[in-house]
């Protein structure tokens, strides 16, 4: 299989959607004439014209609103935002407009949009730049979430997405547009479903459920823990929401300790649910309290080395797996 | 804030008692300062601060007998900046008399029912939580008939028994009990591999799994077991069980062994060269044999064997309450006069418990002596991971057929075998009794 960046797979995924529906347009900032602030939409301003590829002002507030707008008439937009931090001007659109809309206007109007851009922390963006925002978009009903890991499931989840007659987040990583990985050849269509967690690698002796830029931490981690003799599984969500509840008791119920490493913050955050769901199902299956890693419950430091002590990181996931395996 | 817990200072050790503090309360400890003597399931340790500080709090009274992971002592700051705990302590000595030493401390205030002399710190909950009128009766409460400080809410022995969810359902699938079980989890907690092991016990030995400490019909008396008669019991299943023996057995000729000895005895008249007994020959043949037939020092390890390069000796010592087997590593760099100082030395210091957990480690084969108890002839059970035990008997005179073929009085010695198969076969134990027939037979060997 070739391989190809995180970045090239999402971009092919936009083509390939915007050249399938006519009614598919990509709209945000620097999207079209710069052909992207992160280079996802090159080329595609040539390709499709300014009519489907539109540059916005600095409004996320305005422009993620013209897509629920746009969507309500029957188009299918695809809103890109620099970087989710700045979703949060346009928090009442994303939360409030686009998911409620089907069930408060007494199921006329489905929201078939797609929003879309790097998520979470990078390398010193500082406070306001650096947020993980999964755990609260989760929050509201009616929104889906994924947050590919690999070329694969970027372009693979990023053309279900665009497809799904509801709203849609997909939470890129900007840490992630370079790395590449395997993809199936550019004639083969590559659809991989909403809510479907994969297993990375396989393991015995504990779980670590991971997404987005958690996933190459977690497989790291799980190398260097073979070498003391701990095997661990890595299990990728892929969607947030819907969650692959399934996957993630199938892998307990085998290895009957769980890690979960996330890229948000703990408090409220993606782990404290997913803790949840296992007591609650499986409770019976554990053989010790279940372990997170996440950012530390603090503004995001710009200072490099600060910034390194609030991110989850390998060594604090082998310290927590080691804990639980009682190690 | 360093608390300190009750340390695992052998490899099988789950429980220890506090034999004695070496420190008072209150008393500045520096790190690597002895602290207190600890009683494993094998010997009586002095045990060594991890942290340096005063030690502020004891938790468990000498004599008294915690699990591994249990807390033990607290050592606060120098000067008492640090503990909340010291000012505390001192309160409560004020107000009456101070707690049992006994008692745990409470993890958090706020979940215990507080002494009324700490009510004003009480009142404002931690992190700012809203304190509703209802929280803030609860606190008022203790105008009621207060407990006392010296009135713990729960006794730490009387703990429930910690379990992970795992473990419990286990244990109730296959029938184990899960009080009865030692947990090897932090802080005691019973895991998913407690249980299974208790459960594969269990299989081998059920009468040891439910033993009720009332004695029944027909009972003289149940005499509970001691960590070291568990660790015995353990260990000799462990062995007897899965590791398949076989025995082989020689009589030699003791004659020119007791002529030697004699020779020393007398000639060495008030000098150690004395004190040397029969049992030091024997060893060191022992030991020297196994350097002729280095295939013999060796154990199984599922997909290999092992040889040794150094022949670690392993002695049996009788003790009152069982035994022991400490270990001379690397014997065979010793001189006969080595090794009977240092098998004397580690049989003293075992009776008096007195060793070091690594001094029991290692070892590559033992030897068990029951001459002196007037034992002819025995089978030891192999000491696992090790690949064979000598068994030595007494010497005794007995009828022989001499070199001229008439009867004549011997002096002779039985020595038994007891070999793992897995390492050592029939031919190569035999090798191994030759080399060490001919080594007590022509004791000046071992003098060289």
């Amino acid at each position: 299989m070739r391989e190809i960046t995180y970045r090239l797979a999402l971009n092919e995924a936009l083509a390939e959607e915007l050249e399938r529906d006519p009614n598919v347009f990509l709209m945000g900032e620097e999207v079209a004439q710069y052909n992207g602030a992160y280079k996802v939409s090159q080329g595609l301003l040539d390709r499709f014209g300014p009519q489907r590829i539109i540059d916005t002002p600095i409004s996320e507030n305005g422009f993620a609103g013209m897509g629920v707008g746009a969507a309500m008439v029957g188009l299918r937009p695809i809103i890109e935002f620099m970087t989710f931090s700045f979703s949060l001007v346009a928090f009442d659109q994303v939360v409030n407009n686009a998911p409620n809309m089907l069930t408060m206007s007494g199921g006329q109007f489905n929201i078939p949009i797609t929003f879309r851009g790097p998520n979470g922390p990078a390398h010193q963006l500082g406070a306001t730049h650096s947020h993980a925002t999964e755990c609260l978009y989760a929050n509201f009903p009616g929104l889906k979430i994924c947050t590919p890991a690999t070329p694969r499931d970027a372009k693979g989840l990023l053309k279900t997405a665009v497809r799904d007659d509801n709203p849609v987040l997909v939470l890129e990583s900007e840490l992630l547009y370079s790395s590449k990985g395997p993809v199936e050849p550019i004639e083969q269509e590559l659809l991989i479903p909403l809510g479907q967690a994969e297993l990375k690698r396989e393991g015995r002796d504990v779980t670590i459920i991971c997404y987005a830029q958690t996933v190459p931490l977690a497989l790291a981690a799980a190398e260097a823990l073979e070498e003391e003799e701990i095997s661990a599984e890595v299990l990728d969500l892929r969607s947030i929401k819907p969650l692959d509840l399934p996957a993630i008791l199938t892998s307990v119920a085998k290895t009957h300790r769980v890690v979960v490493v996330e890229q948000d913050r703990p408090y409220c955050g993606i782990g404290a649910e997913i803790c949840f769901r296992i007591q609650n199902d499986i409770f019976d299956e554990l053989d010790a309290p279940i372990a997170r890693v996440s950012q530390e419950d603090v503004p995001m430091p710009y200072n490099e080395r600060l910034e390194q002590a609030v991110l989850p990181s390998a060594e604090k996931l082998i310290a927590a797996v080691k804990k639980i395996c009682y190690a | 804030m360093p608390e300190i817990h009750m340390p695992k200072l052998s490899d099988t050790m789950t429980e220890g008692t506090v034999v004695a503090w070496k420190k008072k309360k209150g008393e500045e400890v520096a790190a690597g300062d002895v602290i207190a003597e600890i009683e494993t399931d094998k010997a009586t340790m002095e045990w060594e601060s991890p942290e340096e500080g005063v030690l502020t709090e004891i938790f468990v009274e000498e004599g008294g007998k915690v699990n591994v992971g249990d807390k033990l002592a607290f050592i606060g700051e120098k000067g008492g900046a640090g503990p909340a705990e010291e000012v505390k302590e001192e309160k409560s000595k004020d107000a009456g008399p101070p707690p049992k030493e006994t008692a745990p401390k409470p993890e958090t205030e706020t979940e215990m029912p507080a002494p009324a002399a700490e009510q004003e710190e009480e009142t404002a909950p931690p992190q700012g939580e809203p304190q509703t009128p209802k929280s803030a009766a609860a606190q008022k409460k203790p105008d009621v008939p207060q407990p006392k400080s010296d009135a713990p809410p729960r006794a730490s022995g009387e703990a429930r028994t910690k379990a992970s969810p795992l473990a419990r359902r286990l244990a109730a699938e296959q029938g184990v009990d899960i009080s009865s079980l030692k947990g090897t989890g932090p802080e005691g907690r019973i895991t998913e591999s407690d249980v299974r092991s208790a459960a594969k016990s269990k299989g081998s030995a059920p009468a040891q799994e439910r033993a009720p400490e009332k004695i029944s019909a027909g009972e003289g008396a149940r005499i509970h077991l001691s960590g070291m008669r568990k660790v015995i019991a353990e260990r000799l299943v462990a062995s007897k069980g899965p590791v398949p023996h076989f025995y082989l057995h020689i009589e030699i000729n003791a004659g020119p062994l007791m002529t030697a000895r004699a020779e020393l005895k007398s000639a060495g008249e008030g000098s150690d060269t004395a004190k040397i007994t029969v049992n030091d020959f024997v060893l060191k043949a022992a030991v020297q044999a196994a350097v002729k037939v280095p295939q013999a020092n060796a154990s199984f390890d599922e997909d290999a064997i092992v040889q040794y390069s150094d022949v670690n000796l392993a002695v049996a010592v009788a003790l009152e309450e069982g035994l022991v087997t400490p270990v001379i590593p690397a014997a065979q760099t010793k001189t006969l006069r080595e090794i009977s100082e240092a098998v004397k030395d580690l049989a003293h210091r075992a009776r008096n418990k007195r060793m070091k957990p690594e001094e029991f480690q290692g070892g590559t084969f033992t030897v068990s002596n029951l001459g002196s108890y007037g034992i002819d002839h025995f089978s030891a059970i192999i000491n696992p991971p090790q690949g064979f035990i000598l068994s030595i008997g007494a010497i005794t005179k007995k009828p022989v057929v001499d070199d001229c073929d008439s009867i004549a009085v011997g002096e002779r010695m039985s020595i038994g075998m007891s070999c793992d198969h897995r390492v050592i076969d029939g031919a190569l134990g035999a090798e191994y009794l030759k080399e060490l027939r001919h080594l007590l037979e022509n004791p000046s060997l071992l003098l060289i």
